[in-house]
This record gives structure tokens, sequence and C-alpha cells, in this order.
């Protein structure tokens, strides 16, 4: 691929972001400092039953408060809005999709759900009347795990719903699976909980709402990571309303890791707000309510069967999940444990016969959607527990069962027999060699033999995954998305003014990933004109073209060669115009490096610039030439792209107290080529983050009574600087052939490994004491307790 | 309630409701929106500012206990267009994605380096551990921090008081009740109050913190 094999070029360059300047001088423009002339403030006033009738609200006390200007109802609202939608009822989720309205009108499904919105003048205002809403309440039965939900006489949370089944749904062959495992030399069984978490982006979501009487046009301030998506879902699905007559803006976005990919029962409450009260309305959440109501992510249950050789080869694999989807479907949650989850579990491993089977639950929990991975991770703990159990079952080495059943680099494209897009490119045997030699593998073998004679726990584990990013393409995802309501293109739009200036604007929607910068070192290249001349634009509906947004890592792959091919068509319109302007025929004109010349004579060249003021001008055009270089592009992809690498952590435990210490953690990751390394590996250290605060720190716990006891950042443990260890990183490049780039995805890859190579390693350290599996978060008690058999 | 504090070397004179939080004071007031809200907890630290030279998460003290007080904020931080050391090493080191904790973690490591010029990075850690963030994983954070450690003992300027020795108040009563006359200007430049820009809050409007 051209544009990696240069290594001047601006791409592969690890340069400075040009989003920081405004950052570290504290000028960003988060969604809270948005202020608008008039602008009223809104509070919602939640539940404090997880399951409950709501018999009647009195809003008269809070209303009569100075300051406040309203106070709606779910009753109010659902006079001129529908429910949510759910876009993506996969798994055959067809007459019990139960999606939550802008504020509940009858019934409460979980803490925390949204009864009444107060509007005030201040925010302070708002939230002394929210305590002056009176709600009576008639508590229900609650259930909150999933498998429970399923029995007979568990609490029925939605009439539509039996047994609280969303779907069940199931891939690959049951036949052949079970045949492989009834005939298996070896089968290990083993029952692991993927804890719930919940996404935790600093900055929680808010949104401003203006609605503009005079043309019956809303606007909505978003923090989000697709506001073309909230716009097309809340107009035409909520309000009933034409697109063109609501526009959306999403402001800097402080993170978002998926929580904030869904439409929101907030946005549609405040646009309500914005028209009944007449004015510009703003929301912000607290964290409290970020931890109640912001869709959660994982919470599996999973029974895994793994059948083999003694001899190291895996030959089936039964895996049978339970799915917590929460009160209600958020936006694209039955997609996450089928398609996400289910089509990826055999991870990087040829394995012949394969079954899974997956039942998505409702229970009287906060949704569960999509969190960075998305089902990816959730894959890749069960295949890599599962290979962990077996090796230890056949006693081998668990780096060289990983070797002995890897896909080869031959095999590629390869189907994975799940109903999965066959696997674009890989060579995983590099990785796994690497992140082994990088931690000294043999080395730390050794170490723990001796340091267990001393009484020391010492582990060390190893996750070889894959994942799929780039999602997706929009025929696929109709097909095998199974309700996928809409297509996963992604859109851009280059112009090059008259003084050669250039402006990309680009659908999808940066959240820390620093697009301004990566597009526009991609744009310099191939247009050949200054990086500082390039400004890429994004965020507002109304003026930029249509896309997807940013989730799935897909930004580059997709969101990406849209800009490129653009960038194309400006190249081959300057082309004929440059051979207008030479006047050559236009097949002997060469563009390269922002100049056009007659090949063979680059002496006598026309630049970029110069080609774009005569574009522009247009006195001297080419017959039937428009004027203006301005291109558009809807990128539909070919196919998803295909990650992989290898993780490798050590840890130490200390007997005494159970705490974990990661000693070293190395990754090997092939992301494809790299535009900005800087960048990239930054996404890896957060992404490998994450996955360690799961296995170490996080896990959201409500009681029997559906009451949240993680409720804040005091009891929500996600980590601190000590709290992490240092990461050491390297990288191979397999290219990706889905795009010309050979790109493929860098924001999840980091998450999707780190849960499991922790898991495995905390295993690892106590396995000499009989222990072959615990589930994740590992603290301190609960290993303590698993040392002492308590 | 009238208070007076110095911000980023300019004096405000406010009348405040006295339950309003300084984060508040600071961001609606005095529109300096660099100080962030992220939790209600104070745990995050996305809200620290300086007062009287001392790191302040600003959403977990009053703005009528500042008064009197000279408050650095993130926007004071640069002087004279260029940016503060640690800033440059943010930037340097790519230690911040999405932005939304930098505010308060540069301020924070910024007083850590004023206690400690040459830390280790296991007492950057430590010395961070009020600042959450979502997005790095801290690894650039620490690097973006030994890197100003070592800018500034190569010679550049790290202080957040460009040569004034700042005065450390001895005790959290000193905090509470900081001294005036720390050059508090006779006439304020700028004199407003929190109820002209805000229809309907005024101090017999009670404000509680309402989880806010």
């Amino acid at each position: 691929m051209a544009v990696a094999d240069q290594p001047t070029r601006m791409f592969g360059q690890a340069i400075k972001r040009r989003e920081d300047p405004r950052l570290i001088t504290g000028k960003g423009n988060y969604i809270d400092d948005i202020k608008l002339p008039g602008m009223l403030h809104a509070a919602v006033v939640r539940s404090p039953y997880a399951h409950a009738k709501i018999n009647s609200i009195d809003t008269t006390a809070a209303s009569q408060l100075p300051g406040v200007v309203a106070v709606f109802t779910g009753a109010d609202i659902a006079q001129e809005q529908n429910p949510l939608p759910c876009a993506w009822a996969a798994g055959g989720v067809q007459n019990n999709v139960n999606t939550p309205r802008a504020l509940a009108v009858d019934t409460v499904h979980y803490i925390g759900e949204g009864v009444a919105l107060v509007v005030a003048e201040s925010p302070y205002i708002a939230y002394d009347a929210m305590e002056l809403v009176e709600v009576d309440y008639e508590p229900l039965d609650v259930v909150v795990d999933a498998e429970e939900a399923t029995r007979e006489g568990a609490p029925q949370l939605h009439e539509n719903a039996p047994n609280n089944i969303v779907m069940h749904w199931t891939c690959g062959n049951q036949e052949a699976a079970t045949q492989a495992i009834d005939s298996a030399e070896v089968v290990v069984r083993q029952r692991i909980r993927n804890q719930r978490l919940i996404a935790t982006p600093m900055e929680t979501r808010g949104y401003v709402a203006r609605y503009d009487a005079a043309t019956g046009e809303y606007t909505e301030w978003m923090s989000s990571q697709a506001p073309h998506v909230h716009r097309l879902l809340l107009a035409a699905f909520v309000l009933g309303i034409p697109e063109n007559k609501l526009r959306c803006i999403a402001p800097d976005v402080g993170g978002g890791f998926g929580a904030k990919i869904f439409v929101y029962a907030e946005m549609a409450a405040l646009l309500y707000a914005a028209k009944h009260t007449g004015y510009p309305v703003k929301w912000i959440e607290s964290r409290r309510e970020n931890c109640q109501a912001t869709a959660q992510g994982r919470d599996h249950i999973t029974d895994l069967e793994v059948a083999g050789t003694r001899d190291g080869k895996i030959t089936g694999l039964r895996v049978h999940t339970y799915a917590n989807l929460g009160g209600y479907l958020s936006t694209i949650a039955p997609g996450i444990p089928t398609t996400l989850y289910g089509r990826m579990v055999s991870g990087v491993y040829k394995i012949p016969s394969i079954f899974v089977d997956v039942k998505g639950v409702y229970t009287n929990t906060a949704m569960v959607d999509a969190y960075r991975g998305a089902g990816r991770p959730e894959a890749t703990y069960a295949i890599e527990r599962a290979v962990d159990l077996f090796a230890d079952e056949i006693g081998m080495d668990p780096a060289e069962v990983r070797r002995r059943n890897f896909i080869q680099p031959e095999d590629f494209p390869y189907d994975n027999g799940l109903g999965m897009l066959p696997y674009d490119s890989g060579n995983y045997e590099p990785t796994l060699d690497r992140a082994l030699e990088l931690i000294d593998y043999q080395g730390f073998r050794r170490e723990q033999e001796e340091g267990r004679k001393n009484g020391r726990l010492l582990g060390i584990g190893v996750t070889s995954y894959v994942e799929v990013c780039g999602v997706a393409p929009s025929k696929w995802i109709g097909l095998m998305g199974e309700g996928w309501g809409a297509g996963l293109w992604e859109s851009a739009n280059v112009k090059v003014h008259l003084t050669g200036k250039v402006n990309v604007t680009t659908g999808s929607l940066p959240h820390g990933q620093g697009h301004e910068t990566t597009f526009a070192q991609l744009v310099a290249d191939e247009l050949g004109v200054p990086y500082e001349d390039v400004v890429v634009e994004h965020g507002d509906t109304q003026g930029t073209p249509f896309g997807y947004g940013t989730y799935g890592s897909r930004s580059a792959a997709v969101g990406g060669t849209a800009i490129y091919k653009s960038v194309s068509k400006i190249k081959e319109k300057a082309r004929k115009l440059a051979a207008h302007m030479l006047e050559a025929a236009e097949e002997d004109i060469v563009f390269e490096n922002g100049k056009a010349y007659v090949r063979g004579a680059p002496e006598a060249s026309k630049t970029i610039q110069e080609i774009a003021l005569q574009a522009s001008v247009a006195y001297d055009l080419p017959q039937g030439m428009e004027p203006f270089l301005d291109e558009t592009t809807y990128y539909d992809p070919p196919n998803c792209t295909f990650p992989f690498g290898t993780h490798i952590c050590t840890v130490e435990i200390d007997p005494e107290t159970g705490k974990v210490n990661v000693l070293r953690y190395v990754a090997v990751d092939d992301v494809g080529n790299v535009i900005n390394p800087l960048i990239v590996d930054g996404q890896i250290h957060g992404g490998i983050a994450q996955g360690l605060a799961q296995a170490l720190y996080e896990g959201v716990v409500y009681d029997e009574n559906g009451q949240l006891l993680t409720g804040s950042l005091m009891d929500y443990s996600i980590p601190r600087a000590d709290m992490v260890p240092h990461y050491e990183l390297d990288r191979t490049v397999t290219p990706s052939p889905v795009n010309p780039m050979g790109v493929k995805g860098a924001g999840e890859a980091g998450t999707i490994a780190s849960g499991a190579t922790v898991s495995n390693a905390v295993i690892d350290a106590l396995s000499h004491l009989g222990i072959r599996h615990l589930d994740m978060p590992y603290t301190g008690e609960k290993v303590w307790r698993a040392i002492h058999q308590q | 309630m009238e208070i007076s504090v110095t911000v980023n070397g300019k004096t405000y004179r406010h009348n405040v409701p006295p339950r309003l939080l300084l984060v508040h004071y600071l961001r609606e007031q005095l529109n300096l929106t660099g100080a962030h809200v992220g939790c209600d907890t104070s745990q995050c630290g996305a809200c620290v500012v300086d007062v009287n030279a001392q790191s302040v998460k600003s959403c977990t003290m009053l703005a009528v206990q500042a008064d009197g007080a000279q408050v650095t904020t993130i926007e004071g931080l640069a002087t004279n267009g260029a940016y503060h050391p640690m800033q440059e090493s943010f930037w340097e080191m790519h230690g911040l994605q999405c932005g939304f904790c930098t505010p308060g973690m540069i301020m924070s490591a910024t007083a850590l380096l004023q206690r400690n010029s040459n830390p280790t990075d296991a007492e950057i850690r430590h010395a961070l551990e009020g600042n959450l963030c979502r997005c790095t994983g801290y690894e650039n954070i620490v690097k973006a921090v030994r890197h100003a450690a070592q800018q500034g003992r190569a010679g550049s300027n790290g202080s957040m008081h460009q040569g004034a020795k700042p005065e450390v108040p001895e005790s959290a009563e000193e905090l509470e009740h900081p001294r005036r006359d720390d050059g508090v200007p006779e006439k304020p430049e700028t004199v407003g109050d929190w109820e002209g820009e805000n229809a309907g809050v005024d101090e017999t409007t009670p404000m509680g913190q309402g989880g806010m």
C-alpha cells in the first residue's frame, strides 16, 4: 500500500494533536459550556423503586416553587411522543420490543427511570423542586439476575415477553458441536460470569434543546457519539417529524465508550420541554444519574463446554449465555450479545464444531448496550478462559495450546462458521511470539516455580484475540444483523477552496480519538497540500453529510476511507482540469504530491492550489465541467476489518490480603497500517486500562430489591493512576485488504484483550492451589476467600 | 453574600448565594468553563483549581469560602500567550484524549511539581489519585508529568505563580478564612452580582447543594 510505504509522509507520523491547544487551556466547548439566552435548566425526578406501578404524580408543590417554570410527567409527553425506537432488533425480537419513553407513564422497570421533568430558572432551583414532586408508587416484585428472570414464577416485566425472554438466538452447528463434545477425549465445562460495567466517561451525558415556534424547527446540542443517528431516530420515530425539522449538534464530547451512541429518554424529554416552555432547556446528567440511567455494558452468565484431544487440539465448543439487557431495550442492545458476541466466540482458533445459544433477558436493572468492545470482550473472555481451562486439564502450556489451534495465515479470508463475515486477514503467531519474548515467558515460568516453593503467588496470563471492527457492509448487517434498522456506510465531503485551503466534513464523531488530526494527515498526504491547510469538521447535522457515527473502531476504516475516496475524486477532477490548463491529453497527466504534470515533464506543472483557483473562478473550464473542487462520498465497506494480537501480563498476589499486583503488562497488537502512532498507542493504553479495571476493580452491584449499590464514584471503582501498571506496547503490521489505506481500527482492541489477560494471570497464580476459575473482579476479598477456601 | 475574589490576577466582587459552589461561580458567573464537573462526590478532580496556592476541588468549596482568595484556574496557567510547561508536556506526550479531565489533571500535576520537582513515577501516580481519567489509562499522563519535571530541571519556569513564592496556607482553618491582605484592589475591575444575569436566582431562594 503506497501511503504506508513512504515514511516521510504525514501518514504514519506521530504528530501532536491539533485538538489539544483548546483542551489544555480550558477552552474546550463541552455540552455544559453551552449557554443560550433565556436558557432554562431541567432536572429529572427518578424512580427509587426498581419495579413499581405509578399510581399518581402530584406536581403542585414543585410547580409553585419560585423559579420553577414547568413540571412535566410521562403522561404529558406521551400525548405527543412515541417511545424510543430499538434500532437493532436482532435475534428474533419482533413482538416483544419494549423501549422506554421520555418519562415513564404507568410502570417503572429499574431504579433511576425518569418519571417527571422539572424545568426551572437555575439548576439549583430545579433540584430543589425535584424534592417537591410527589409520586405514589406501588412496588412490584423485582428480579435482577438474568437466569432467575427466565424461571417459572419470576416477576414479569412486560406482558409481551413471557419469562422475560427478549430473544433466544443461536448460531453455529448444534448437531456437530454435540457430536464433537460427546465423542471427545477431553471435555471441560465451566460457568463464567462477565459482570456488568458502567462506561463512566468523565463527562456525563447532557443535552440543550431549543425550539423555534415560527419555523417548527428543533435544535439539540448533545454529548453524543452519533448525532446524525440521533436526529434520525428522534425525528422519525419519537417525534414523528421530518429529519429536516431537527438539527443535532455534538460539541466537544468528554468521552463516550459506547454509552453515548444511544438515543436516550432525556433527549426526547428536553425537546418536549423546549417546545412547551418556549425557552431553550439544558439538562446535565449528574454522576449518580449516570450510574443509574445511562446504558451499561456486559452482564453475561455463560456456560462453556470445550472439547479437544490430549495433544492440544480443540475440536468443539458449546456456549450457552444469558445476556441481561435490563428493564427495556436500549437502541442497539439485542445486536451486542448476538452478532458482536456469538459470531465471534471462536476467537483466533480454528475450531471445527461450534454452537452458540444466547438468551437475551429483561430484568429490573438499567439497560445494557454496547460498551467499549461490545460483545467482543465477552467473547474473548469466554474463549480465552476456555483455552486456559482446557490447557490446564490436559497439562499443556497455555501458550502452546494457543499456537496449536491458531487459524493459519493461508486460511484467510477465514470463515469461522458462525455467520460472521470472513476474517479479512491475519497472522497470529508472530504476535504471540513477540509477546512471549517481551515478557520473557520462560524466565517468568522459572521464577514462578521457584517462587511457589517460597509461598509466592505468581501468575502469567496470555490472551490472543481477534475482533471485528470497521462495521460494516450494509448488505451484510441487513441480512445477518437481523433487524439492524439502517445501513452502516460512512460519508465525507472534501472541498478545496479558491485559496487552496481544504475543508473536510465527516459523518463520524470524535470524542477523544483525534479525528481532526488523523483525517487532516490523511488528506494532506493524498492531496499534497500542507497539513495546516486542512480543517476537519464534524458533529453538526447541518453541514456534515449523514454518517452513522463513531463506535466499533470504525472511524478510520470506514469514515477515513470515505475521505480518501472523496480526495481521489478531487484528484481525478484536478487531473482533467490540469490537462485543459496544460493543453495535454488527460491520460498523459500525472497527479502527484499536490502537482499535476504531463508524464515525463514535471517541470511544467500545475499545483493543486492553482487548479483550485481555476476551478473556482471558472473562467476557463473544459467543456461540461462544473466549477469548484467539491466531492462527497458515501462509502459502504465490502467487509469489516479484523485486528488481532496477543497480550500477556504477570501478577503477584499477596497471600495475606488477596490483593492482586500487576507486575508487567505487554501488548502486541496488529491494527493494520497506523496513521498516527501517538494516537493509536493512546487508544491501546486506555483500552487496556478499561479491561484491566473490569478484571480487578469494577462491577455494578444491585441488591435483591434492584437497589443500585454502586451508584457513585465512591462505590463504583474506576481506576486511579496508582491502580494501573505501565503498559509495554509493540505491534505487527498486517494491512487490511478491505480498504485502500490498509487500516483496521484500534479503539477497542485493548479492552477486548485485557480483561481476559489479567483473568488468566490471576487464575494461573492460584492454579497450584486447585483453583480453576474465579469470576471478575478479583478483589482482595474474593481472592483471599478463594485462597483460604472461605 | 458579597465576596471579593481574585481569579487569574483579576479581582471580582459579586453578590452570591451562600450555597453556590465555587466551581459554579467560576463557570457560570465568570465564564471560566475550564474547570469541569465530572462527579457529585469529589472523586474525579476535573474541577481542580488553585486557591491560595493549594489545589482545591472547586466542587467541594463554596464560593463564599473563596472570599478574599487568590484563585488560579486552567485559563490562568498560560502567560503572555505561552503555554505553561505542564500544558506543553500534556500536548507533547499525548496526555489527553477527550480532554474533559485535563484541566484538573494539569492543575494537580502542576501543584505536584511545586512540592516535588523530581517525582518518581510512583509519586506521580500517587499525587494524581484525586484526578480520574477514563481515556488514557494514565500512561501518557505520567509520561507528561515526568517530561514537565525534566523540562523544569532543564531551566523552564514551571511555577504557577510566575516567580512569586506561593504562600501555602498552613491549615484548613486558614484556607477556610483566607487572608484579606493579599493584594485585592480597592476598586474591583468587574462588579456584578449573581442575580443580575440569572432571573429568579437571588439570596432569598434557597440554593442547596442538590446533588449538583
